[in-house]
C-alpha cells in the first residue's frame, strides 16, 4: 500500500510533466499516440457523441408514432420545451428526483462515514467479516436486489411485516408498503441506500487507514473530542475522497431508474416518478419521443452541471501519477 | 489497536486499571457493533439464498423459518427450467463476451496512448473520457433506439452489443490507464537500452505487468454488461432473445407467489458477478477513485 497521503496527490502534478523518456521524447510529436486513440475514438463518437447530437435534435422535433414509421421526425423548434416548463408535473418531478437524490446521498454519505469509522475501531476478525459483507452487498446486481427486497416486505410471507409487528412497532400483517408513496419511496430509498452504502464505507475505510496516526494521537492528548478530532484532522485529509464519492453518490442517485421501474413492475405511476422515468415513459409508453427527449436534455444538464466537481478532481488525480 | 481515532478520549484522567476496564469493554461494544452492522446488512442476501434453498411449506409459512431446516434444490430446478432461462444465459454470454473483447482491444490502445506519451490533446481526451460517463443511460437510450429502429437493428444482439459500448468503452480506458501507469518507467527504459525495440520492451516487460490489470478491467467489464437492464429491456421484445437481468425483472414482474424459484433464480444471476468481483474487489475500488485511494 502507498503511504502516499489523498491529500498530498494534488501537488505532485507538476514534476511529471518534466520526466524524460529516451524514446518517448522523439514519439512525442509523433502521430503514433493518434493512431492508438483513433479505434477508441471513433467507436465514441459514433456509439455515444451521435447519439448524444441525435438527442438534442430530437428534442427540437415532433417525433411520434406517425414519425417513428417514417423513422423522420419533424421540426417544431422549442416547442417541446415551451411545453414541459409550462407543465407543473414536471416541476414537481424535477422538485422530487433533487429531494430524493438528497436524501439517499446524505443517508449513503453518513452511514457510510459511520461504517468506515466503525470499520476503524473493531478487531481484525469483525473487520474481516464486515468488509466481506459490505463486498457481497456491493457485488449485487441491481435487478437481483430488487427481487429479494420485493421479497422481504412481500405483504403476506414477507419477513418485513412480520419482524415488525413482532416489535410491536404496529399491525403490519398483510401490510402494503406501496399503498402509501411515503412508505413505498421508504422502501426504494432503504434498497438504494443499502446497495449503494459499500463502495463509500470501503472507500472512506481506505483513505483513514492512510491518516497519519501521529496526527490523531497529538490532537487527542491535547485534549481534543473525538468529534473534533474527525472535523479538524480526519475531514480535511480525507477531502478529495469525499469529493469523489460524493459526486459519485449524486451522479448515481440522480439517474436512478432501474429500482423503482422493477419494483412497480414496469409501469410507475405519478407518484413514483423521477425524471429518468418520465423521459423514458413519455417515449416509449406514449411514444411521444420528442419531448421525452427534451425532458432528457435538461436532466443531462443538470448532470453535466454537477459533475464539474467530480471530473475537476478526477483530471486533478489523474494528472497526479 | 490499530484504528487512527481508537480509544484516545477515555485516556488521561482514569486510574490505570480502571482505564483498562472501560478500555475493554468499549473494544466489546465496538466489536459488537460490528456484528450488528453486519448482520443487518448480510441478512437481505442471506435471506434470498436461504429462501432459495427451502421448501415451499417453509417459505409461505406466517412465521419465518430462519434457516433452510429441509434444503432442497427443487426451487433451482424449477427456475432453470423456466422457459427461455437458457436461451437468456446464452444470449447474456454472447453479449457480455463480445462487449469484453471489444472494449479491451479498444481500450488498450487508447489506454497506452494515454499513459506512455504526452500529446496534444491528451489531456482534453481525459476530461472527454470522463465526462461521457456522467451521460445518464436513460437519456441516450431514446436517440439510440430511434437510430437502431433505422438500422434494423431492434430485437438483435449486434444492437445491444453496440449499445453497450457506450458505458464499458469509457470506463475501460480510464480504468486500463490507471493500471498503465503504474508501471514502473524505468523497466521500459532499462528493456530499451538492453536494445529492444519498444514493441520488443511492450511484449516482454509490460504485458506481464499489467497481466493482472487486464484480468480485473475485463472482469469489470463483464460485471457491467451483465448487470445492464435498462438497455436490454427496451432493445429485445422476444422473451428468447432477452438477456438474463430481463428474464430476471420479467420473472419478479409476473412471479405470482413463487417466491422460491424467483430467490433461486436471482442467485443464479447474482452468481458469477458475486464470484468475480470478490476476486477483483480491491481494483474495483482503485478504477473508480484511481488514485485518490491506493487499496
Amino acid at each position: 500500500m502507498s503511504s502516499r497521503s489523498p491529500a498530498a496527490a494534488a501537488p505532485l502534478a507538476a514534476p511529471s510533466h518534466s520526466r524524460r523518456r529516451p524514446l518517448g521524447r522523439r514519439l512525442r510529436r509523433g502521430a503514433a499516440p493518434y493512431a492508438l486513440l483513433l479505434p477508441a475514438a471513433a467507436v465514441i463518437a459514433a456509439v455515444l457523441g451521435y447519439p448524444l447530437y441525435y438527442l438534442v435534435r430530437l428534442s427540437f422535433q415532433h417525433y411520434g408514432l406517425f414519425q417513428l414509421v417514417r423513422h423522420k421526425g419533424e421540426s417544431i423548434g422549442t416547442a417541446n420545451y415551451a411545453q414541459i416548463f409550462h407543465d407543473g408535473f414536471f416541476w414537481h418531478v424535477v422538485l422530487r428526483t433533487v429531494v430524493f437524490t438528497a436524501v439517499c446521498v446524505v443517508l449513503t454519505i453518513v452511514l457510510g462515514t459511520l461504517i468506515a469509522l466503525l470499520l476503524a475501531e473493531v478487531g481484525s476478525f469483525v473487520r474481516l467479516l464486515l468488509t466481506a459483507g459490505l463486498i457481497f452487498v456491493w457485488a449485487t446486481p441491481v435487478v437481483v436486489a430488487v427481487a429479494l427486497w420485493e421479497w422481504m416486505i412481500d405483504f403476506e410471507f414477507g419477513v418485513a411485516n412480520w419482524t415488525l409487528t413482532k416489535l410491536n412497532v404496529g399491525d403490519f400483517n398483510h401490510h402494503d408498503w406501496f399503498a402509501n408513496p411515503w412508505s413505498g419511496w421508504g422502501v426504494i430509498i432503504s434498497l438504494i441506500v443499502w446497495g449503494a452504502i459499500p463502495f463509500v464505507a470501503i472507500t472512506l475505510y481506505a483513505g483513514l487507514t492512510q491518516v497519519s496516526r501521529d496526527l490523531v494521537e497529538a490532537a487527542s492528548v491535547d485534549g481534543a473530542s473525538p468529534w473534533r478530532v474527525f472535523r479538524d484532522i480526519t475531514l480535511p485529509l480525507l477531502k478529495p475522497i469525499y469529493v469523489i464519492v460524493i459526486s459519485l453518490s449524486i451522479i448515481w442517485d440522480f439517474q436512478v431508474f432501474n429500482q423503482v421501474w422493477i419494483i412497480r413492475n414496469g409501469a410507475p405511476s405519478n407518484d413514483y416518478t423521477l425524471m429518468a422515468i418520465y423521459a423514458y415513459t413519455e417515449s416509449f409508453k406514449i411514444s411521444e419521443y420528442g419531448l421525452g427527449s427534451a425532458i432528457a436534455v435538461v436532466m443531462v444538464g443538470i448532470m453535466l452541471v454537477i459533475s464539474f466537481f467530480y471530473i475537476r478532481q478526477m483530471v486533478k488525480v489523474g494528472e497526479a501519477e | 489497536m490499530s484504528s487512527p481515532l481508537a480509544g484516545a478520549p477515555l485516556a488521561g484522567l482514569r486510574t490505570p486499571q480502571g482505564g483498562r476496564r472501560r478500555k475493554r469493554a468499549r473494544r466489546v461494544g465496538v466489536n459488537a457493533l460490528g456484528l450488528a452492522v453486519f448482520a443487518v446488512m448480510i441478512f437481505p442476501i442471506y435471506w434470498m439464498v436461504a429462501t432459495a434453498f427451502k421448501r415451499g411449506s417453509d417459505i409461505f409459512a406466517n412465521t419465518p423459518v430462519w434457516f433452510p431446516v429441509h434444503p432442497t434444490l427443487s426451487n433451482f430446478s424449477d427456475a432453470i427450467h423456466r422457459p427461455h432461462f437458457w436461451a437468456d444465459v446464452k444470449n447474456s454470454l454472447i453479449v457480455v463476451g463480445c462487449v469484453v473483447v471489444f472494449s479491451l482491444v479498444l481500450a488498450f490502445l487508447a489506454a497506452l496512448a494515454l499513459a506512455k506519451f504526452r500529446f496534444y490533446g491528451r489531456k482534453a481526451f481525459i476530461v472527454l473520457i470522463i465526462g461521457v460517463q456522467m451521460i445518464p443511460l436513460n437519456a441516450l437510450i431514446i436517440p439510440i433506439y430511434l437510430v437502431l429502429a433505422k438500422a434494423n437493428q431492434v430485437d438483435k444482439l449486434s444492437g445491444v452489443i453496440i449499445t453497450y459500448l457506450t458505458f464499458v468503452l469509457p470506463f475501460t480506458v480510464w480504468t486500463l490507464r490507471g493500471f498503465l501507469l503504474g508501471v514502473p518507467r524505468e523497466l521500459e527504459e532499462a528493456a530499451q537500452v538492453d536494445g529492444s525495440t519498444r514493441l520488443g520492451a511492450f511484449v516482454r516487460i509490460l504485458l506481464p505487468l499489467i497481466g493482472p490489470g487486464l484480468v480485473a478491467t475485463s472482469i469489470f467489464a463483464f460485471i457491467q454488461a451483465w448487470n445492464e437492464y435498462i438497455m436490454a429491456v427496451t432493445l429485445l421484445h422476444s422473451a428468447d432473445k432477452q438477456t438474463l437481468t430481463v428474464w430476471l425483472a420479467g420473472f419478479i414482474t409476473d412471479r405470482g407467489t413463487a417466491w422460491g424459484p424467483l430467490m433461486a433464480g436471482a442467485t443464479l444471476t447474482a452468481l458469477p458477478v458475486v464470484i468475480f468481483f470478490v476476486a477483483i474487489q480491491r481494483k474495483i475500488a482503485f478504477g473508480l477513485t484511481a488514485g485518490a485511494v491506493r487499496g
